[in-house]
């Protein structure tokens, strides 16, 4: 869609050149090609513009329209502004506790339960912990069957209580479960839940106050649009949660949320998922994300 | 002077409203243009009006097909089984939607049969069983791991001998940028043809409310291994509006025919584009 970004800021910048009008109403022109190529990329369209402003300023500042290629040098001021806004201090997972508890949460679909799985696969793996598994959804069709069969293909252990319908109770019991038999990270699985759902909110907001995680993740679609800034305000407002899961970057979305989100919340983004396999996750690299959603 | 910067404010508004329910910029540009050219063709235009012209051009864009009246699917009689295969990207909401369809199909007094073949992610099968149970209908389904092309295969057989009216098969949610797997659903589709020449009559593709400019490209690619036939957006019970579809439905010539509004079995609506474009402005 705007693989030639830098070409038409170029052009955009040439032209205002040749007119030999360089001001800062120009540059606040080409900055609305940059601001609707980041809302084509599902940026939140109030975060683009905050975020062009910004970088409107340091383009004044480097005198942008007097280099060789303006284009390209505005191209890289944005690209290194975003890498700077998605970046921060790098955030591993919090594995202190004993056991270390962590709570999955997000909306209906995002990857949660396949989240749940690739993550103690790579806590046995690459950290040799022993995970336990927890089975907190008890609404959607198949959720338990689900989790025990990711549990089964990474070889960790699932914990669950069919028929319990109520999943305060089960984590708390899940938590005693771990320390009761050596695991030393607990990951708890949940149902997805709308933002907007006040009971379900309330639920896990409970499930958080009994167990007091270590670490509580919000597992977001890559594909998410506009939308993300309501979901992650909310789910942080009741949870404060720590980092964020970006999944199904393996297909080809330029996720723009990310940027999104981390407007919002200033949640570091912890981990990304790439496949539906077990194996498929990877930590997060913001040059590399900044890159994708301006499709370079 | 005055007025024409009121209209200014009215429009950057429309603007903003368009682009944060996830229309897309070029769509909302081409509705922007189209309401400029009314305003200025018409001598006053009150708010008021103004909402009727954004609901009559929003209305225009969504596919002709979009009767907007609410008609549902709709069975021939000389196509029996109606075979509908349900095809998107992970986690849309495919199962669930087939799950409700069901429901809505038995409650017409149709007969239903699903048919699993979904083999691939983890409990999909047994999820697809629940729903059989809970709406009292036969499925159709092999192990996991087995062949979705086979699984389809048995089950439009099994509705053609059990002279059942409306057969409907899951299949797994794959990135459409895959491309053997987007093969693999040309296959699943084309099997289907050996007990039912013209099967399926309807491919429906189910996009996720929340899913941004993404779902254009979805679109796309599962109409290009699956020729699409309808559309339906889930999860509009959120603050998601699922804007998007706008603009696929006018550049695919698409119909969108239901919208999924919760996880309940009655949560399935018949499309209305009228209301559609109406939920854009509800806080
Ligand atoms: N391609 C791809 N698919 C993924 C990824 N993560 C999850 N999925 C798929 O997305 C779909 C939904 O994943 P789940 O783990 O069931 O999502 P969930 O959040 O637990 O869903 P609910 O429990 O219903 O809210 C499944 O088809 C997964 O296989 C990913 O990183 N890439
Ligand atoms: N709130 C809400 N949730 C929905 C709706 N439709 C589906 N869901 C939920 O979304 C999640 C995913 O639904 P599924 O039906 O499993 O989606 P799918 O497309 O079959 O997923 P895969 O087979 O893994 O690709 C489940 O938690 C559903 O309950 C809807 O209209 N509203
Ligand atoms: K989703
Ligand atoms: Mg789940
Ligand atoms: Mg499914």
């Amino acid at each position: 869609m705007f693989d030639n970004l830098s070409d038409k800021l170029d052009n955009a910048l040439h032209v205002l050149k040749g007119h030999g009008q360089i001001t800062e109403v120009n540059v606040a022109e080409t900055l609305k090609e940059v601001r609707r190529a980041l809302v084509d990329a599902d940026v939140n369209y109030k975060i683009a513009k905050e975020f062009t402003g910004t970088v409107k300023e340091k383009a004044l500042g480097q005198n942008v329209l007097t280099a060789l290629k303006p284009g390209q040098l505005m191209v890289k001021l944005v690209k290194d502004e975003l890498t700077q806004l998605m970046g921060g201090e790098a955030a591993g997972i919090d594995l202190s506790g004993n056991p270390s508890v962590i709570l999955m949460s997000g909306l209906q679909g995002s990857g949660k339960t396949t989240f749940s799985g690739k993550l103690a696969n790579y806590l046995k793996n690459k950290k040799t912990k022993k995970p336990l598994l927890v089975a907190c959804d008890v609404y959607r069709p198949a959720a338990i069957n689900q989790l025990h069969v990711v549990g089964d293909q990474v070889g960790v252990e699932v914990y669950s209580d069919e028929g319990n319908q109520d999943p305060v109770s089960i984590a708390k019991a899940a938590v005693a479960h771990a320390k009761q038999n050596g695991h030393n990270v607990v990951i708890i699985d949940t149902a997805g839940r709308l933002a907007v759902d006040e009971a379900m909110m309330t639920e896990i907001a409970n499930i958080h106050s009994a167990i007091q995680p270590n670490e509580t993740l919000f597992v977001v679609d890559s594909m998410t649009g506009q939308d993300a800034v309501n979901t992650a305000k909310t789910f942080n407002e009741r949870l404060n949660f720590d980092g964020v899961i970006l999944t199904k970057l393996d297909g080809d979305t330029r996720g723009g949320a990310a940027i999104s989100i981390k407007s919002v919340v200033n949640k570091p983004i912890k981990f990304i998922g790439t496949g539906e396999k077990m194996d498929a996750i990877d930590v997060f690299y913001p040059d590399r994300m900044a890159d994708r959603i301006l499709g370079m | 002077a005055g007025k024409a910067k009121v209209d200014d404010e009215v429009l950057d508004d429309l603007e903003d409203v368009l682009i944060s329910s996830d229309v897309g910029v070029a769509t909302t540009i081409k509705i922007i243009r189209r309401i400029e050219e009314r305003v200025a063709r018409d001598k006053y235009l009150g708010t008021e009006e103004l909402n009727e012209i954004l609901r009559e051009e929003i209305a225009g864009l969504l596919s002709e097909t979009d009767s907007g009246t609410g008609d549902g699917f709709t069975f021939p009689k000389d196509k029996k089984p109606y075979v509908i295969m349900v095809v998107g990207v992970n986690g849309v909401g495919k199962t669930t939607t087939i799950g409700k369809l069901a429901h809505q199909f038995k409650q017409e007094g149709k007969s239903v049969l699903l048919g699993a073949a979904d083999t691939f992610r983890a409990a999909a099968i047994d999820q697809l069983q629940i729903w059989a149970d809970r709406t009292q209908v036969p499925i159709v389904k092999q192990k996991m791991g087995s062949d979705p092309a086979s699984v389809a295969f048995d089950a439009v057989q099994s509705a053609v001998k059990q002279n059942v009216d409306v057969v409907i098969i899951d299949t797994a949610g794959r990135l459409h940028n895959k491309v053997n797997l987007m093969n693999e659903l040309t296959k699943v589709k084309r099997v289907m043809q050996k007990v039912v020449d013209d099967a399926p009559h309807e491919v429906l593709l189910v996009l996720d409310g929340s899913t941004g400019q993404n779902a254009f490209e979805q679109a796309k690619q599962f109409t290009a291994a699956t020729e699409v036939t309808s559309l339906a957006v889930t999860k509009l019970d959120g603050t998601a509006k699922g804007g998007v579809v706008i603009g696929i439905s006018d550049q695919f010539q698409i119909p969108v025919k239901y919208i999924g509004i919760g996880e309940g079995i009655n949560d399935l609506q018949v499309f209305n584009k009228f209301e559609f474009v109406d939920s854009f402005f509800k806080k």
